[in-house]
């Protein structure tokens, strides 16, 4: 039964590690991009890592691996956060948006 | 066992995919955004790349490898996502007449 819980998990957390691979090769736009490496990536390793927990099933190694999801979740919006907002102001283009030169005004600031 | 083996061979290779596809966004990502994307997408893949060898070795040391390998990647993220500011603020102080060009993402692509 444990088995087929920790097949389950490593077979879903490298399917969404491949989708993440996939947006970050064709989605057309910096923060596209990044939305697709940021959110499937850290649901892709958190879901390998809980594998990893289940399977060797003693406290060391399930502290370790909720401590690097916990701190996955912590760092990966941080750093989204930080290259989106260089992005933007170093003035890439964006695919397909119109921003209002008010609202530019302001974001770039 | 033979479930966990097949599963950990797909999920092998679907890492991997993903890596390689990281990788050639690396390559020929226009601006300096996209390639920092691209880097921080490959640690983030190679962490759970480490937990999967974990479950194939039965080596727990692995997982220690993941977490400064998670850590290590976030600080390498922050610094270059500060460079890549600091720098666009200062091409955009020192000209401060250039209005007729727009601003795209072509002078990130220069020297990289």
């Amino acid at each position: 039964m444990a088995e087929i819980i920790i097949a389950v998990l490593i077979v879903s957390g490298g399917f969404f590690c491949f989708v993440a691979g996939l947006g970050v090769l064709r989605l057309p736009d910096v923060l596209m991009r990044m939305h697709a490496s940021t959110k499937a990536g850290t649901l892709g390793s958190g879901l390998i890592l809980a594998a990893v927990a289940v399977y060797f099933a003693d406290t060391a190694t399930i502290t370790r691996a909720v401590a690097t999801i916990l701190f996955l979740l912590m760092t990966a919006p941080v750093a989204a956060h930080m290259i989106g907002r260089a992005a933007f102001r170093s003035g890439i283009t964006l695919w397909n948006t119109r921003i209002e030169p008010e609202a530019e005004r302001k974001l770039s600031r | 066992m033979n479930i966990l083996e097949t599963a950990l061979d797909i999920s092998f290779v679907l890492v991997m995919l993903g890596v390689v596809f990281a990788f050639a966004r690396l390559i020929k990502g226009p601006s300096l955004s996209d390639r920092i994307v691209a880097l921080d997408m490959m640690t983030v893949l190679i962490v759970s790349f480490c937990g999967l060898y974990a479950i194939r070795s039965q080596d727990t040391a692995f997982v220690d490898v993941a977490i400064v390998l998670a850590l290590v990647g976030f600080l390498a993220t922050v610094a270059l996502a500060r460079y890549v500011e600091r720098r666009g603020s200062q091409l955009a102080g020192n000209r401060p007449q250039d209005t007729d060009a727009p601003a795209t993402g072509d002078k990130d692509g220069e020297g990289f």
